[in-house]
């Protein structure tokens, strides 16, 4: 299953008229795919694109399977071609799926992203909350499991919560929420005491949420901790002692600059007691 | 654009962590974040930075009429500006609390404490002094404006140089840099800020504190002193209530720094100085550390000289027979072109990079000055060349050897077709 952050998913293929007139569904897709896999892991740059070249001889006796491209977040489809718009590495998952990988801090809410998100006022039936975009999101206090009318959360102003968005366009103030269809909270809501907030870039977080990443397998062979990973770029963490707490935040936040081999340096280091 | 709030969380783990005496960043609660003193290529130019925040100052002069009560004394003016590069809370144009309270203490510490001789300052009595400009420019920030913007202010006076002025009578004359060396100010001592934070009702304390930690904390005392032990200005602000003792430590505290950013001041100032004596590349860009991005980023200046060997030949084959005295074109290494070793070109140089047509009748006329020398020098070898009608003051002819007379005719001689023939219609 592919992560939430894949929003943008394009098909590829293109219908051709030959000169008769008959209907031809021929798709170029096999050649701009070989050409996609060829720059995988290379430095793209916005303006970089994939275009079909106009010399391409099209087969119309061999069966050309069509094939669908998915494109993720850095990629945007123009006509007929794949343009770049994020600089970054060129990433691939088979059987299909294309992305990029940016360094970024700044955050753009997007719909179904989990958050953390500071509470910054309290007007009426909603709070307003902080999630480091450019307009404060709203969440209203019926979106917490168990909440009634009568029952009101018990949440105040400076509060950490972990909501996700439900709405979140250029054109709308975004909205959070700390249930999920089902009405259930599933691990969001009001959370924070003890532990430590702090900022990292949006490719970090994105490296902590995917499946099976090795930070997070070298974060577990050191002291037991909490996390909580938005994806805004915030994480949460609480551990047993303050001086631990402190080691895993500075820990994460120099993990980005890092390649993997000076972190596991670094990880094996903190684990003999050196730091 | 509001900055972002902060949580109870993070508060309460700060205030605990302080309790500790544990820092965000690992430090013990006197030390001082890593401090790195750059300077522009400009005299007068500074970048401090302060672990994460960045300061830049400029000082900067011009000739003014002196004030009517002091007509002795020359005019300092300070101005700390608050840019929006540093931090999303501070917005353009609209003076908040927080630039007033800043521009305030450094005029304070620097003004007041007369660490610069005003009186030097003085050209023509009650007529025209020099007016002292010094611009700090916040570029991040990440705690402790204050000291970041004293070091950068102060050692970007002691940095400066101002042009040398001639008096006669009640002219006055500035001399331009290249005429006379600028003569720096006089600065008789070096005051610095040292910043010390207060929580919890001033049971803990802590120096330099970082962004996070000033948004916490419930006083802040600022206490400007120079090497010498001398106090030049102390100021209190959040309403704390400090005890006799307290202040005591924090000035002792403050000596022990204030000497040592002193001396890290004073070699930076050398190291600069060396760098521009030994002529070395020294500015603001050569301070940043070289990441490269792109693959084909270059360091030399391009110049366009792919096909001069070919269009230089097919010139030569179009025009009239060259004159004997000149040799065919050389040209090193294909793809090199040699110019500015011994420069008999003066403006010749960017015509050539160009090849374009705008500058060709330039060219055409410096060419045939050039060609009149050359002949010139066949002449009289050895006799000391007289540049006589020459439009061009800087072209000197150092040495008439083969190699400068090749690179003269080598990148003159696509030019040298239309020069010739100028040159028989002329005569």
């Amino acid at each position: 299953m592919l992560p939430s952050c894949f929003l943008c998913v394009t098909l590829i293929s293109i219908r051709v008229r030959n000169i008769n007139g008959a209907d031809l569904t021929v798709t170029r897709t096999c050649r701009m795919f070989s050409r996609l896999k060829q720059r995988v892991e290379d430095v793209l740059l916005p303006g970089d694109e994939f275009s079909f070249e106009t010399d391409d001889t099209i087969s119309l006796t061999e069966a050309v399977k069509p094939e669908k491209a998915v494109c993720g977040p850095g990629l945007r489809r123009s006509g007929d071609r794949l343009v770049v718009c994020k600089s970054g590495v060129l990433r691939h998952k088979p059987p299909n799926v294309f992305w990029i990988d940016s360094q970024q801090r700044r955050y753009v809410p997007a719909k179904g992203e989990t958050v953390i998100g500071i509470v910054t006022a309290k007007s009426g039936d909603v709070f307003k909350v902080d999630v480091g975009g450019s307009e404060q999101a709203s969440l209203s206090y019926l979106a917490f499991e168990g909440a009634t009318k009568r029952n009101r959360p018990n949440v105040q102003v400076g509060d950490l919560v972990f909501a996700q968005f439900i709405i979140a366009n250029k054109d709308m103030e975004p909205e959070l929420s700390c249930i999920d269809s089902s009405g259930r909270a599933n691990g969001m809501g009001v959370f924070g005491a003890g532990g430590l907030l702090f900022r990292v870039s949006l490719g970090l977080v994105r490296r902590l949420l995917s499946p099976h990443n090795e930070v997070r397998s070298d974060l577990e062979t050191l002291f037991p901790c909490e996390l909580v990973v938005g994806m805004n770029g915030r994480l949460w963490v609480r551990s047993s002692s303050i001086q631990q707490t402190l080691i895993i935040a500075n820990l994460l936040q120099s993990c980005e600059t890092m390649t993997a081999q000076q972190r596991k340096e670094l990880f094996r280091r903190v684990q003999q007691g050196a730091l | 654009m509001k900055d972002t709030p902060l949580s109870n969380c993070e508060r309460d783990f700060l205030l605990r962590a302080i309790e500790e005496k544990k820092r965000l960043d690992g430090r013990q609660t006197y030390d001082y974040r890593r401090i790195k003193i750059t300077f522009g290529t400009d005299y007068g130019c500074c970048f401090v930075d302060l672990g994460k925040t960045r300061v830049m100052a400029q000082v900067s002069c011009e000739l003014v009429a002196p004030k009517e009560n002091r007509p002795n004394e020359g005019i300092m003016f300070f101005n700390i500006e608050l840019s929006p590069m540093a931090s999303p809370a501070f917005e353009q144009g609209r003076q908040s609390e927080l630039s007033v309270k800043l521009n305030r203490q450094l005029e304070r510490c620097l003004r007041n404490s007369k660490c610069i001789d005003t009186e030097s300052l003085c050209v023509v009595s009650g007529k025209t002094v020099w007016q002292i400009r010094v611009d700090v420019h916040m570029l991040n920030n990440d705690g402790n404006l204050m000291d970041a913007s004293s070091i950068a202010a102060i050692t970007a006076l002691c940095h400066f140089r101002r042009p040398d002025v001639g008096i006669q009578g009640e002219e006055v004359t500035v001399y331009s840099p290249e005429e006379r060396d600028p003569i720096p100010l006089s600065i008789y001592h070096m005051p610095i800020s040292v910043s010390f934070s207060f929580f919890q009702q001033g049971t803990y304390l802590l120096v330099d504190p970082c962004e996070r930690e000033e948004r916490v904390m419930d006083g802040l005392l600022m206490i400007a002193m120079n090497k010498h032990r001398e106090i030049c200005s102390i100021q209190s602000s959040g309403g704390i209530m400090l005890l006799k003792e307290q202040v005591m430590r924090c000035s002792k505290i403050a000596s022990v720094k204030v000497s040592e950013i002193t001396e890290l001041i004073s070699k930076a100032l050398l190291n600069d100085k060396a760098a521009r004596k030994a002529g070395g590349r020294c500015g603001f860009a050569e301070s940043m550390p070289q990441e490269r991005i792109t693959a084909l980023k270059t360091e030399e200046t391009p110049m366009e000289m792919k096909d001069v060997t070919e269009r230089a030949n097919d010139i030569i084959q179009k025009a009239e027979a060259p004159p004997p005295a000149v040799s065919s074109p050389v040209v090193p290494v294909p793809g090199v072109g040699q110019v500015g070793q011994q420069n008999t070109w003066g403006l010749e140089e960017e015509d050539e990079e160009d090849e374009e047509e705008d500058g060709e009748e330039q060219k055409e006329t410096v060419a045939k000055m050039e060609e009149d020398q050359h002949e010139m020098e066949d002449r009289g070898a050895g006799d000391v060349v007289e540049i006589s009608d020459s439009e061009e003051e800087e072209v000197v002819i150092l040495h008439p050897e083969i190699p400068v007379k090749a690179k003269n005719t080598g990148s003159g001689s696509h030019q040298q077709g239309a020069a010739t023939s100028q040159k028989r219609q002329k005569k």
